[in-house]
């Protein structure tokens, strides 16, 4: 490769100040990772860091406290919301974010997530789904697929004894306090784009005081779905996709409006 | 202040407003639910965050968030939900950031009685949830006992960086007597070092209790126990009734130390030289002077409104040379006095010693009462 | 003419999932097989000319590894 005097040129793109510069114990292509930096470029575009305090979750999420260069606190599985509440009740000028995933949220915090949109609590909700349990070794989620393989369903979900996975956005965009409930997918550069513009979106809802804002990322889990990074996004358009249709499930008005 | 009547419930709120409490989470059970009515009228007159949480698990997790910044926080429950709150509880242990639980403690196991008990001391007093830690905890006996030491609580919880448990049975939560309210403090305005509130690079701030290193784990564990003997040094409490020349001993805290006071007070008019020793920190426990009136008296009768937690405590302290015996109640019942004075009678006549566990002679004994 | 561009692949972030070599329109990254870094992986780099510094390495990057550079575009009327 031709070496080019990096100092005559401009950058496009680096390493967001939102993200710490480390080594993460996300594996190999594992869209976590994704869904990290478009968070952090997003608090340095709104320049919120400041006064951003995040909740953690339990999984793979789990260490996002480390990988955010902003404060921090971490919740017991599945309640961050309710941890979130209680942060934004007594700092109400702050922006407050909760990153979970699957399991988090939608199976053993559900309850909390739904009071959370409920109460149209002011909060932003980073909601990272892979259809599995990642952290414990890629055991059946409320939202593996129906016939997906995983660990705990080996011979694939049976919806007739495990039931239907379940649709997070359909779900919360039905609570009046949500206020915005997008689906996106980190597969592509494209949809990359997209998720990133629904990440701004969320935190632009809370910013403006309006209530619930959640954003499902569809994700990759490459070692546990057993297959390559490569493999992996492909699977996730074309299985996923279908069954999690994306787009935006709740937005109000003025988040409409808004042009970012 | 005046003395003025007060609902035991709606006196610990009162009095946790005036310590300065900046945020409540709770959600309603009996018999603490007036606790709850009180400070959502309260607590937004004067500006301050109330919420009634999605249930006991939302409750306790809004409260370790606020915790987290350094809010002056509380919430108040019934046995059923303390149990839920337990994960909750081990969490806010573990990551060492200060907040109150008042438990109007209600007869269990399951989903109970609603009528008053002392079943949670095992739950409350030695852990319950998981992990190494432990709890400050204070027993009232009275009304103005509950707004006395739920408005001292909070110092003590900010001080070890712990949680503040006031065990409460039942009775106080739901009894009116005279009370004085403490003055009204100022919100706390400086915010303690640890808590987040917004920082990035040097000043960010993280509160966790993951520690997947295990020494870094075995690092936090032996500083929590280490911490906690700060706290058997300093925040015992107890008090002494008769105690001089007794030499029968009784044992009770609460609502039962209060009734054995009356117990007590009929057997010394009767001649019978017994005393009572009320513990009021149940947490740290006050062994020593467990241990002090064991070498001075002949007996010692535990009186509980469970099977005996707090005897097991008692016991560890007291040689076999002394006589150990225990009456309860359970269920949500109460023990009138004139049944612990026939206990104080009844070994104040002479027993046998016996090898047999107190609690094994005792629910002998009570066959002949209850049928089951 | 496209704008010439180019990327500085962090390699102590790279963990090698080639997401990067996929996404590249330009066909022109690829995994160093002659670099094994200290975790053990071949790290991706720019391999042939061609690159326009169009960023979409990056946006895929999960490791936010990858830096990227472009040629100062001209701006009419304005010196180089």
């Amino acid at each position: 490769m031709v070496a080019m005097d990096l100092s005559e040129m401009e950058v496009v793109y680096q390493h967001p100040h939102a993200l710490v510069d480390m080594y993460t114990h996300f594996c190999p292509g594992c869209t976590h990772g994704v869904a990290h930096r478009l968070v952090a470029e997003v608090l340095d575009e709104m320049a919120l860091s400041e006064r951003t305090i995040g909740v953690a979750s339990v999984g793979c999420s789990v260490f996002s406290y480390n990988y955010l260069n902003i404060d921090f606190v971490q919740a017991p599985h599945g309640r961050a919301p309710a941890m979130a509440t209680g942060v934004k009740r007594v700092l109400p000028d702050h922006i407050v974010m909760t990153y979970q995933g699957d399991g988090d949220m939608i199976s053993i915090g559900a309850g909390e997530i739904v009071a959370a949109a409920g109460r149209g609590e002011n909060i932003t909700v980073i909601f990272i789904n892979n259809a599995n349990y990642g952290m414990t070794g890629g055991q059946m989620a409320p939202t593996t697929l129906p016939g997906m393989k995983t660990s705990s369903s080996p011979n694939g979900r049976d919806v007739e004894q495990a039931g239907y996975p379940i649709l997070a956005c359909e779900l919360l965009s039905t609570q009046q306090g949500a206020s915005y409930i997008a689906r996106r997918s980190l597969h592509d550069p494209k949809n990359i784009r997209m998720a990133k513009k629904a990440i701004r979106l969320a935190f632009e809802t809370q910013v403006r005081g309006l209530g619930f804002s959640m954003v499902e990322l569809l994700s990759t889990c490459p070692t546990n779905w057993h297959m390559t990074p490569v493999k992996a996004v492909k699977w996730l358009e074309e299985k996923m996709i279908p069954y999690y249709p994306l787009g935006d499930y709740k937005v109000h008005p003025t988040i409409s409006e808004l042009k970012v | 202040m005046a003395r003025e009547l007060w609902k035991g419930n709606e006196a610990f709120a009162e009095a946790a407003v005036r310590a300065g409490l900046q945020a409540y989470f709770g959600y309603p059970i009996t018999p603490q639910t007036e606790a709850l009515e009180y400070l959502s009228a309260r607590m937004p007159e004067l500006g301050r965050a109330f919420l009634q949480a999605e249930s006991e698990l939302g409750a306790i997790n809004m409260v370790y968030g606020a915790a987290c910044t350094g809010a002056r926080v509380m919430t108040s429950t019934s046995s059923p939900g303390t149990s839920l709150m337990m994960e909750g509880l081990s969490y806010i242990a573990a990551t060492e950031v200060p907040m109150v639980l008042v438990d109007v403690v209600r007869g269990g196991p399951g989903l109970g009685t609603i009528q008053p008990s002392q079943g949670d001391y095992n739950q409350i007093v030695h852990g319950g949830g998981h992990g190494d830690y432990h709890c400050i905890v204070l027993a009232p006996s009275t009304v103005q006992e509950a707004v006395d030491q739920v408005y001292e609580i909070f110092d003590l919880a900010e001080k070890y960086r712990s949680i503040g448990v006031i065990l409460l049975d039942g009775t106080i939560g739901q009894m009116i007597e005279p009370a004085e309210m403490p003055p009204m403090r100022e919100i706390r305005k400086e915010i303690p070092e640890w808590a987040v509130r917004g920082g990035t690079g040097s000043n960010k701030r993280v509160l966790t209790s993951v520690h997947l290193v295990p020494e870094d784990m075995e690092v936090l564990d032996l500083r929590l126990i280490k911490k906690w003997q700060e706290v058997e040094k300093n925040e015992v409490r107890f008090t002494e009734y008769y105690m001089d020349d007794a030499k029968i001993a009784v044992v009770g805290f609460g609502t039962a130390g209060r009734i054995a006071l009356s117990a007590v007070r009929t057997a010394r008019a009767l001649g019978i030289p017994v005393g009572l020793i009320r513990p009021i920190s149940l947490s740290p426990f006050p062994y020593q002077a467990i241990k002090e009136a064991a070498a001075q008296v002949d007996h010692i009768l535990v009186v509980e409104m469970n099977s005996g937690m707090m005897l097991e405590d008692v016991m560890k302290v007291v040689k076999d040379s002394t006589n150990v015996e225990f009456y309860g109640r359970m269920g949500g019942i109460m023990p009138f006095p004139d049944e612990i004075l026939s206990e104080i009678q009844r070994i104040a006549s002479g027993t046998t010693p016996s090898d047999i566990h107190p609690r094994d002679r005792w629910l002998k004994r009570m066959e002949s009462v209850v049928d089951f | 003419m496209p704008l010439k561009g180019t990327i500085v692949v962090n390699e102590n972030l790279c963990k090698a999932c080639e997401l990067c070599v996929v996404a590249c329109p330009q066909h022109v990254i690829s995994l160093n097989k002659e670099i094994i870094t200290p975790r053990g992986y071949h790290p991706a780099h720019l391999a042939e000319e061609g690159c326009t510094g169009c960023g979409t390495c990056a946006l895929v990057c999960p490791e936010a590894a990858i830096t990227v550079y472009r040629e100062k575009r001209l701006i009419q009327g304005q010196e180089a």
